[in-house]
């Protein structure tokens, strides 16, 4: 592991001002990992312990609190995503970081093989070689092809966690996040996901994983990293104003 | 990435004005009215930044100065002060110095705009294709068989029935209406498009078929837009970035999801939540 990670936060921490209701929640609370080329980190912890904040706090969903996270680009260059300007942002998650959140959020009416062939349309590949990696990727996902061409908003919860999947796994991000990927798969497409995640390390993903589930925590993740229920509960902003 | 718009400390006030009308408005204030000599500031120090093929959003509750912002740019409305650069290849424009011709010329050529009120976009006394043939003369296209070729290209693009083109207006829905507008817009390939509440107050489903559209063209054509809108879901649908209004000033800004998911300020928070 002498290589530079892809990824290392420092000391995350987050937590969310809710001004209506008068109150401070606290997230993620100090939180280090690196993440490698080729390797995935999972994430895990109770209920609430900030790992979906970590992860959307990383892409910027969320705006982070403290901390540094600083990822390694394509190009070489280490920025600080935690002050990195909305364009670089935008072009990052375009070009190299990859997001599977934990549920499918896609456009309504928009057909299955055209919501995953939408993160490489924006990458800038043609219409139809995107078409074509999407319906590989969606056989490699053992979504039935008959599902393909309507849209996912009446999928059960399994198939739209497939399309989700498929859909981040097929720009072939450098940086890959990943919110509980296999939740409500069955234990046959469990197996493909996990030998698609083997394939993406050996194609030098690096993926930062949040996994329930010890026994696939210990087959496929290379480091662990355990957090901590924030140490107070949420408290009134008129103690710490 | 290219920078099509920078638009810099725009401000507009309604009315004579006086030296305190920024100070005693804003959102602190929860007023545009300047109680001391009656003027409205209709819009106060907005400054944004717009790249090729992006779409940014407006958003913020009836009155915040959103309209205000995209017509001072699309020089319906003189502003009352700040600087605008409009980038067209190696060109630059500084919006606000140039003459009125000027300003017409780029607005004919360079941008587009779709209004809420097709009233105020289009021209209801001559028919939808001659609306679009109006827009093309006036960008000196000349050729009438060219002109006519390209209106019926441009109404079937945006679903409008080609054999209809020679309709007035006043006899399509609102949604139709609004597709004449947007290839009217279109016709002479902006690079920058405005867009006012585009979907507002027409049916559901018409409104979906209008975003599915804009949608398209912006993937199709790599124009750059200015979303302007109240719908929370309008924003989410189309906009990768959104600033935030309120009494005439932008109170945040951000990646749209950042905007949605973790907003910072309390108003902010508050339209995000009743639009749950
Ligand atoms: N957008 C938000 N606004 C306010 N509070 C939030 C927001 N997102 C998360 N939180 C709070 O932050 C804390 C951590 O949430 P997070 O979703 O990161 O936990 P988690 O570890 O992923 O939990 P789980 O295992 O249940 O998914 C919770 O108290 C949660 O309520
Ligand atoms: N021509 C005008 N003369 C005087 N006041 C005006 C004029 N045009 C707009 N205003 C005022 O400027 C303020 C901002 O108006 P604007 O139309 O920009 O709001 P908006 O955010 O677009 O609202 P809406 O969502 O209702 O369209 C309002 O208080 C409005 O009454
Ligand atoms: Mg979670
Ligand atoms: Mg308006
Ligand atoms: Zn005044």
């Amino acid at each position: 592991m002498s290589e530079a990670p892809v990824l290392r936060v420092e000391n995350f921490s987050k937590q969310f001002t809710l001004h209506e209701q008068g109150k401070r929640i606290p997230s993620s609370h100090n939180v280090s990992l690196s993440v490698y080329s080729g390797q995935l980190t999972a994430l895990i912890g109770p209920t609430g312990a900030g790992k979906t904040t970590v992860l959307k706090g990383i892409y910027r969903t969320y705006l982070p609190g403290s901390g540094r996270i600083l990822y390694r680009t394509q190009a070489g260059h280490e920025i600080d995503l935690a002050q990195a300007d909305e364009h670089r942002m935008l072009a990052l998650r375009r070009m190299e970081i990859g997001y599977v959140t934990q549920f499918l959020h896609a456009l309504p009416r928009q057909a299955t093989e055209d919501v995953v062939a939408q993160p490489l349309l924006h990458k800038g590949i043609s219409k139809t070689d995107a078409q074509y990696q999407a319906r590989e990727m969606l056989a490699a996902m053992n979504l039935p092809q008959r599902l393909w061409g309507i849209s996912p908003s009446t999928f059960s919860g399994g198939e739209k966690q497939r399309v989700n999947l498929a859909r981040g796994l097929v720009s072939r991000p450098r940086l890959l996040l990943l919110d509980e990927p296999t939740a409500s798969l069955d234990q046959y497409t469990m197996e493909r996901v996990i030998r698609l995640i083997e394939k993406l390390k050996t194609e030098g993903v690096a993926m930062l994983a949040i996994f329930h589930q010890k026994e696939l925590v210990d087959r496929v993740a290379n480091n662990v990293v355990t957090l901590e229920p924030p140490p107070a509960e949420e408290y009134a902003l008129e103690e710490t104003a | 990435m290219d920078k099509v718009l920078e638009v810099a400390k725009l401000s507009k006030v309604y009315g004579q004005g006086c030296p305190s009308c920024y100070e005693l408005t804003g959102p602190q204030h929860n007023t545009n009215l300047c109680f001391r000599c009656g003027s409205i500031v209709a819009a106060h120090d907005v400054s944004f930044d717009l790249y090729k093929g992006e779409i940014l959003g407006i958003m913020g509750e009836s009155g915040s100065g959103k309209s205000t912002a995209v017509k001072c740019l699309y020089f319906d409305e003189p502003p009352t002060a700040g600087q605008a650069t409009f980038f067209d290849d190696d060109k630059r424009y500084d919006l606000f110095a140039l003459n009125a011709a000027q300003q017409r010329r780029l607005a004919n050529h360079r941008f587009g705009m779709v209004y809420q009120n097709p009233h105020l976009g289009l021209n209801f006394d001559i028919s939808a294709g001659g609306n679009i043939a109006e827009r093309l003369l006036m960008s000196d296209m000349d050729n009438y068989a060219r002109i006519r070729h390209q209106a019926t290209r441009l109404l079937s693009r945006t679903e409008v029935l080609p054999e209809r083109m020679d309709e007035l207006p006043k006899t399509f829905s609102g949604g139709m209406q609004q597709r004449v507008q947007i290839a009217k817009a279109l016709s002479t390939n902006p690079p920058l498009l405005f867009l006012d509440e585009v979907s507002t107050g027409l049916d559901l489903s018409v409104q979906a078929a209008i975003l599915d559209l804009i949608l398209e063209i912006q993937q199709e054509m790599g124009t750059a837009m200015i979303v302007v809108t109240h719908d929370l879901g309008v924003i989410r649908l189309l906009t990768g970035r959104t600033l935030v209004m309120k009494y005439g000033r932008v109170i945040e800004s951000g990646l749209t999801d950042q905007i949605l998911e973790d907003p910072q300020h309390a108003y902010t928070q508050r339209l995000v939540a009743s639009a749950l």
